[in-house]
């Protein structure tokens, strides 16, 4: 069933959605969708100057069976996409459909091909050089990596990762689609006695995903950090590295501040206050796959082609996403972000970009003269959903910013923030970059900030 | 399943793997979820595959095949000697692993009724009357509902004999009632914990509970909230409740207590970070006050975290973390056991399936009872303090050391009674002195096994069930309000 790389192939996975769909058609079955995806990531873990974990996944192919019976539907997730493993798959789904109750949310008709279904524009998300790192180069990256580390007497650890996806959608009612696309992610942490430090990249294409310069960058981080010194808690200004300001800015796109679904039911941020300046003037943010730093698929989990939303124009909070049903709720159309269904959110923001400025970050730090740099942030979490209050802790490479200079490294703090406050108090943004953090689940085009009146909490030892 | 695991391990041996384990698994799982009075998704799903470990000249190699045939395993067992051949190259010195006897048994998690046989209907009309009861509340204006069962069939086989069969049957669930005056702000409760509670057992898991008994309750908790004063900042006494205190011992002791933390500059340096209780700290360090006993236990029946083999074919022992406040001991991996001089593994090896390699993570970690009676003695026990309950918000360093939780709820506590309710309660503190300054643990008819399914560690990240079970306890000084603070 799968491919000479063991992957699925575009046309076996139009054989199994076929298949799927027609028999689920001769079934009693109103409505069938099939959607497809498979991998293999392959990820080589490194610690203490060492490999520690090589996974090589031949494949990581499963079907996602939705069936519409009576309004109803069910659902079924499986990895046997065998002729009688899709045939069972179907038959379950219809029996879930089938058996449950009159309280059951009406499914809302499948998709019919249409203008909204066709490509808007194509977006490169697939690079042949990707799928040709094998273990062997996993190896002579990793290596080149320690090498770098025991030069300048520090210890490595991080992950070089590098594989291929698939993805393809097709229901009965003739729609079908199907993208690939590729991914490579470095991210390296050197630590020496007293500090650390961190650089991270994940692109589409390998050319774009230097492991060496993230390494000299992890190395140069980690010698300028040495000897740590303590700041008191109390509000500093602070600039964002660009990875740092995707660790936090994720909390405004991870959740439901920015759907459909949070508007209508109240529990975004932003519910009701559509046309209403919140955020400072210098702060647009949209979903838009056809950015040119952005990748990935340009359709939705129904099979709706993206489009480009704003979010956010000049501060002022505009309609969020919306899948099909929140844009029947809420009025308009939908914008092609429908998560897959069924599901308690319609729809997700995924493909987000904040716009940039053109101060650099030099200039930051040159203009600054009392400060505090943030390499990244780690372990993120929301303390309030209502004014978006964040707490964290910075991590591998805060500095000291004294007389427009980088001047030392400072031992971690514990930040307590309001992302609408800090999105009003940004004073500099720098050019946005395709930013990869440990704290979100996606990457994001995003710029370095220069904050002012960031509220640190408390310290802690190291 | 054994006959294509003993033809995965003998084609390692051959193609030059010094030790190889093999698991193979299968997993039935669904999921419910509900938004008011409507059934919002049902979703059912099954996986199977098989994972192959090798070691190559001391390197790892890890890889899946998709499908259990001779040629999908045996590609999958290629490929995981080549990665280990090529990681043994960028290594100074070999893995090297205690020693661990073979095994041959069989294991299958207490359950009484099979979640599988409960009939849809049944488990949404659950959650619907619960929504019903909650929103009895005027300002309850969403309340969303879940349900998740999975059945696990795994088996473990290994180049040095062991052949371990296990089936691992877990039921959960819970509801969150939100609140809003108005248009304004909204407040959240949830039962029995947020993001729901998790054991190891069937559907019976549900009544034992006894939703119905909670829901109109949580109702009212949340529309409280909406108007209720915010926690003040300062120090003082605080009392955990088991659902709280149980996310407290999991990111302040269990993580802390992971040896691939403390290898080196740690093996998870990169994302999951490091830890505070050093080696050279065993056995000598004051982690706490005396009363604090904390210990790893992965054979407690029913608990989310159970396993009596681990992931590496390990039989797993209860060991004390802390002991009488002193640090004591650490969650191992063959390797790392190895590498701390350890005679043996306690058996700490997970992975969140099949498809993944597995790594150190923790089990049960649970707070041995103290004497301090029930929840109710030990309010009034207190003069002045705050109850927290219900986890909202958590966050520690990488270091485990600096910590900030908030919780959906706090009570004030004046001359041992409970008064006002506070919204967004939070309190933080360093791990070592928040731990020294505990001075009541409520009794064992306090105790419960918390569920916490969403653990994640590792790269990339796996997500695994734990559970802490803990009674009660209070701590003494302890900055709260510390999140919400404009200063």
């Amino acid at each position: 069933m799968k491919g000479g790389n063991n992957m699925l192939t575009r046309k076996q996975c139009k054989s199994v959605i076929d298949y799927a769909v027609k028999y689920g058609e001769s079934t009693c079955a109103s409505g069938v969708e099939i959607a497809l995806s498979d991998d293999n990531q392959a990820t080589a873990r490194f610690a203490n100057n060492g490999m520690t974990q090589h996974i090589s996944p031949l494949s990581n192919a499963c079907a996602a069976v939705r069936v519409i019976v009576n309004g109803r539907q069910g659902h079924i997730l499986t990895e046997d996409l065998t002729k009688a493993g899709m045939r069972q798959s179907v038959d379950c789904a219809i029996a879930i459909a089938r058996n449950l109750s009159d309280a059951t949310t009406r499914a809302m008709p499948l998709v019919r091909p249409n203008k909204r279904t066709q490509a808007l524009q194509r977006v490169k998300s697939f690079d042949r050089s990707a799928t040709t790192i094998d273990a062997t180069e996993r190896g002579r990256v990793v290596k080149s990596i320690i090498e770098i580390a025991k030069k300048n007497k520090l210890t490595a650890a991080g992950v070089f990762s590098a594989g291929e996806d698939i993805n393809a959608i097709g229901n009965s009612k003739g729609l079908y689609h199907c993208e690939r696309g590729t991914e490579v992610e470095c991210s390296i942490t050197m630590t020496g006695g007293s500090s650390s430090g961190w650089a991270k990249s994940t692109h589409w294409q390998y050319d774009q995903v230097d492991p060496i310069k993230l390494a000299e960058i992890a190395v140069r981080k980690a010698k300028l950090s040495r000897n740590p010194i303590t700041m008191r808690p109390g509000r500093y200004t602070v600039i964002l590295e660009p990875s740092a300001t995707l660790d936090l800015l994720c909390f405004l796109w991870g959740g439901l501040d920015f759907t459909g679904t949070g508007h209508i039911d109240g529990l975004s941020c932003f519910a009701g206050k559509i046309g209403i300046k919140v955020l400072g003037d210098n702060i647009t943010i949209s979903d838009n796959v056809y950015h040119p730093f952005q990748y990935g698929n340009t359709f939705d989990e129904e099979g709706l082609s993206r489009r480009k939303v704003v979010l956010v124009k000049n501060g002022i909070i505009q309609r969020p996403v919306m899948g099909r049903r929140s844009a029947k709720t809420m009025g308009g159309l939908p914008t092609g972000h429908c998560t897959e269904q069924p599901n308690v959110v319609d729809e997700c923001p995924i493909n987000l970009v904040v716009e940039g400025g053109d101060t650099s970050l030099e200039d930051m730090i040159a203009s600054t003269e009392r400060g505090i740099l943030l390499t990244r942030a780690w372990y993120t979490n929301e303390v309030d959903a209502n004014e978006k209050v964040i707490t964290g802790m910075t991590r591998d490479g805060t500095f000291l910013v004294e007389n427009g200079k980088l001047k030392r490294g400072l031992k971690n703090m514990r930040f307590n923030i309001s992302l609408i406050e800090v999105l009003n108090n940004v004073v500099a943004l720098g050019p946005a970059v395709l930013a990869a953090g440990e704290e979100s689940a996606i990457g994001a085009v995003v710029p370095p900030m220069k904050i002012e009146r960031f509220r640190f909490s408390s310290t802690t030892h190291f | 399943m054994k006959g294509i695991a003993e033809f995965a391990l003998d084609l390692a041996l051959n193609r030059g793997a010094s030790y190889a384990d093999v698991r193979v698994a299968y997993v039935k799982s669904q999921a419910i979820s509900t938004k008011d009075m409507e059934v919002a998704c049902v979703s059912e799903g099954d996986g199977f595959g098989l994972g192959i470990r090798v070691l190559v000249n001391g390197g790892w190699g890890f890889s899946v095949a998709g499908k259990l045939t001779r040629e999908s395993v045996g590609k999958a067992v290629e490929a995981a000697i080549e990665a280990g051949a090529i990681s043994a190259k960028c290594m100074d010195m070999p893995v090297q692993l205690v020693p661990e006897p073979a095994y041959n048994c069989r294991y299958i998690s207490p359950h009484t009724i099979d979640p599988f046989t409960v009939s849809i209907d049944e488990k949404t009309g659950i959650l619907i009357a619960c929504a019903k009861l909650a929103k009895k509340a005027r300002r309850v204006k969403l309340v969303e509902g879940e349900m998740q069962f999975s059945k696990e069939e795994k088996l473990f086989m290994s180049t040095a004999g062991s052949c371990i069969e296990q089936t691992v049957i877990s039921s959960g669930f819970g509801f969150d009632a939100h609140a809003q005056k108005g248009n304004e702000e909204f407040q959240q409760r949830s039962f029995p914990n947020s993001g729901g509670q998790y054991e190891l057992a069937g559907f019976e898991v549900i009544a034992k509970w006894n939703p119905f008994e909670h829901a109109e309750r949580i109702g009212q908790e949340a529309a409280a909230l909406v108007t209720a004063p915010i926690c003040p900042q300062k120090n003082t006494a605080i009392i955990l409740a088991g659902n709280q205190l149980a996310l407290q011992i999991h990111e302040s002791c269990g993580h802390a207590c992971e040896l691939d933390r403390l290898v080196g500059a740690s093996e998870e340096a990169n994302y999951a970070g490091a830890s505070f209780l050093t080696p050279n700290r065993l056995k000598r360090y004051r982690y706490g006050s005396e009363i604090v006993n904390l210990v790893s236990d992965p054979n407690v029946p029913g608990s989310l975290g159970s396993m009596p083999f681990d992931d590496e074919g390990v039989q797993t022992k209860k060991v004390h973390l802390i002991e009488n406040g002193i640090f004591s001991g650490y969650l191992t991996s063959r390797e790392t056991a190895h590498k701390l001089g350890m005679e043996y593994s306690v058996g700490s090896m997970r992975a969140e399936s099949c498809a993944c390699m597995p790594l150190i993570r923790m089990g049960n970690v649970s707070l041995e009872p103290g004497d301090a009676g029930s929840l109710e003695d030990l309010i009034a026990d207190t003069r002045d303090g705050i109850l927290f309950d219900t986890v909202k918000c958590w966050s520690i360093d990488s270091m485990r050391l600096n910590f900030q939780f908030s919780t959906e709820i706090a009570w004030e506590i004046k001359k041992g009674k409970r008064t006002r309710i506070f919204k967004d309660p939070s309190y933080g503190g360093i791990t070592h002195r928040f731990w020294k300054s505990c001075d009541a643990i409520c009794g064992p008819e306090e105790l419960i096994y918390w569920g916490v399914p969403n653990c994640g560690k590792g790269q990339p990240v796996q997500t695994i069930g734990t559970a802490h079970g803990c009674p009660p306890a209070r701590f003494r000084n302890v900055g709260v309000g510390v999140a919400m603070s404009r200063r």
